[in-house]
């Protein structure tokens, strides 16, 4: 018999597929990369809980044989939250679209970045509501055509790492789907880390923002995305007009020295119970 | 003189506030994971909360609003501790979304509302009952609520380890109904012993992993999906779902994870009604009344059957699922049924739904944010005999 690659291990192939995504749609490629890297990390599927909101990125979950927890949207982070505390040792992951974390949950966001709590933010961003048809997000840019922006959005738009950045982040990357290679790396220190993690990962809606958008070839939207990809390193000798339009990527920020929530929490809680029993 | 610490048969005594009766029962149900955010009237809950829990070995957390406050305690819940949450109207509202998404994925929660007067930001320091038909009808969508309402400090700790077991039990949300009168009031409790206490845990899968269905009744039309992480995994999710825990758009198997969330409740009613009676046998009149509102009704019974007026009460304890069958077999003999409450008349409407036509149901109401008087009870009862 025809052996299936192991991917199919930490699928949930038989019940769920095909999945609602789109065809040419960047979320698969995602999928695939969380994946490998949770396989070659060698966790245990029964030790992941991936925990998503509401829209195209959050069905991942759907689809994938962890612990998994479909919530409502914008709060998919208090609901990784509360699973961390309760249960530390627990490898949470959040997936959850620009929208979600940004509109909706992002006073979530800040404050789990805040605290430092150790779950990996994944955050899909593909600049537009795809599950609702197509309206305008939180990261559409300026000018972009959008289903409720149909004469050019004028709302400037977030950047996620910078916010994660003030917020309190540890670690703190930016990929895109086409550079997935480099996606793995990120994720793969962002599962390691202990804190806070976000990775964003640029992806494509070609359905709904590369048609509105005059882009409506998958490759296109792709290919722009390597073309656009500007690396921390190389971004920090351009000019601000040089960069418009660019997407900066790599490693924004990795730092170990700050404790981790639930760690302070097993602190605080020998130290009241040291204190009782005097 | 000041009270022993003990009775004499070694129960610590405590004289204590209704908020600190509740944490003093959660704590004694077994709650090891305590989400919130501050609020009036509830905030003493989180603060003896965030003071007991570490010594125990639980966990406390201040979230960044009543949002995550609820979504946190589910997924508290969901990796297998037992949780809660305490607020009050403007904070309970928030939490709607959520406590429906709970009710819908099956996960036990206890959620405390220490009711003040609405809407919007309202009265925070007065007390009221207008979260009456909140706890009912609160989230979007068809399910079943368990809320449940003590008048009493002890009761106050008694009926959060009775939140705790049904949550458990049913698998299900569990509000329990406070006002702030309740919350802040002081009387004496009595703690039980632990030997005394019978608290249901999570009713955990007993079958390998691969024949799990998560949302395939174990027990009595029951449901008890797994906390993460001990081998069984499943989708959860607030869409509709089948059995299987994915989501569905199949006629038969929406209709079924829907009356499956009310049948579970519904079937075991009489399981989970609670109330009181007080000079039923032979009464005329009948007073029903819940919380704060069933201490004036209780002083007003005696004032009136003192000058011989025949009136009873029932002081609810259970207030969802609504006690119809109880109520409409004791009132069936009675002229008139009285509602009394702090608030401009949400009980009254289960009760009128209730009873036949030929009973004059009188709505006792009180929303200025004091207490009801037993004189504004006795002085409608009056009205009704001289009338
Ligand atoms: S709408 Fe866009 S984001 Fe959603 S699945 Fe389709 S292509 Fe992907």
């Amino acid at each position: 018999m025809h052996k299936l690659p192991e991917v199919y291990d930490y699928l949930r192939w038989r019940k769920r597929f095909p999945t609602v995504w789109c065809s040419g749609c960047g979320i698969g490629s995602i999928t695939g990369a969380i994946i490998r890297v949770v396989r070659s990390l060698g966790f245990d599927k029964d030790n992941v809980t991936l925990i998503s909101g509401i829209g195209c990125s959050s069905r991942i979950p759907i689809y994938v044989d962890f612990n998994t927890l479909h919530t409502t949207h914008g709060r998919a982070l208090p609901f990784a939250t509360g699973v961390k505390l309760v249960n530390p040792e627990m490898n949470v992951i959040v997936v959850s679209g620009d929208g979600d974390a940004l509109a909706i949950g992002g006073n979530h966001f800040i404050h789990a970045a805040r605290r430092n709590i150790g779950v990996t933010l994944i955050l899909v961003n593909n600049s537009i509501y795809g599950m609702t048809g197509g309206q305008v997000a939180p990261t559409t840019p300026i000018d972009a055509i959008a289903h409720t922006a149909p004469y050019g959005n004028i709302d400037p738009p977030f950047d996620a790492v910078q916010l994660a950045l003030s917020s309190g982040a540890t670690f703190v990357a930016r990929s895109t789907v086409y550079h997935i290679i480099q996606t793995e790396n990120y994720l793969k220190k962002a599962f390691q880390h202990k804190g806070f993690a976000l990775v964003e990962i640029i992806s494509q809606c070609p359905v709904l923002f590369g048609r509105l958008n005059k882009m409506p070839d998958p490759v296109d939207m792709i290919m722009s995305q390597k073309e656009n990809a500007v690396n921390l390193v190389k971004a920090k000798k351009m000019t601000e007009e040089e960069l418009k339009g660019k997407i900066i990527t790599g490693i924004f920020r990795e730092d170990n020295s700050k404790v981790e929530y639930t760690e302070s929490y097993a602190h605080l809680i020998q130290r009241v119970q040291n204190q009782n029993e005097f | 003189m000041p009270l022993p610490r003990t009775t004499a048969d070694g129960h610590p005594i405590m004289f204590v506030q209704g908020n600190e009766a509740c944490v003093q029962g959660a704590i004694a149900a077994g709650c090891r994971f305590f989400a919130g955010y501050p609020i009036t009237p509830s905030s003493e809950i989180a603060e003896g909360m965030s003071r007991e829990l570490p010594k125990i070995g639980g966990t406390f957390i201040q979230m960044e609003d009543e949002i995550a406050s609820i979504a946190a305690i589910i997924g508290g819940s969901a990796a297998g501790a037992k949780s809660m949450t305490a607020t009050s109207g403007p904070g309970f509202s928030l939490m709607q979304e959520n406590i429906g998404y709970a009710y819908i994925v099956e996960i036990p929660i206890v959620i405390i509302n220490v009711q003040r007067g609405g809407p919007s930001t309202g009265l925070p320091t007065k007390l009221s009952q207008s979260d009456t038909m909140q706890a009912r009808w609160g989230t979007h969508g068809d399910y079943t609520a368990i809320a449940i309402a003590p008048s009493s400090i002890q009761e106050v700790y008694d009926m959060t380890i009775d939140a705790f077991n049904l949550a458990e039990k049913y698998s299900t949300p569990v509000i329990l109904l406070m006002d702030e009168l309740i919350g802040h009031m002081r009387e004496k409790l009595i703690l039980k012993h632990d030997c005394e206490l019978e608290l249901r845990e999570r009713c955990l899968p007993e079958v390998p992993t691969e024949w799990y269905v998560p949302y395939k009744s174990q027990t009595n039309l029951v449901s008890h999906p797994a906390p993460f992480g001990m081998g069984y995994r499943y989708s959860v999710t607030g869409l509709i779902h089948d059995t299987t825990g994915f989501p569905t758009q199949i006629s038969a198997e929406i209709k079924s994870n829907l009356e499956s969330i009310r049948n579970k409740i519904i079937t075991h009613r009489q399981d989970i009604w609670k109330w009181q009676e007080y000079y039923t046998e032979d009464m005329k009149y009948l007073i029903i009344a819940y919380g704060s509102a069933a201490r004036a009704a209780r002083d007003a019974i005696e004032t009136m059957r003192a000058k011989r007026i025949k009136v009873g009460l029932i002081e609810l304890k259970t207030i969802w699922p609504f006690p119809d069958n109880p109520i409409k077999k004791l009132a069936y003999h009675t002229k008139a049924v009285f509602v009394a409450e702090n608030n401009m008349g949400q009980l009254i409407h289960p009760v009128r739904e209730v009873l036949p036509e030929r009973i004059d149901i009188i709505g006792v109401q009180r929303y200025d944010g004091r207490p009801l008087e037993p004189m504004e009870i006795i002085r409608a009862v009056k009205e009704e005999i001289y009338a």
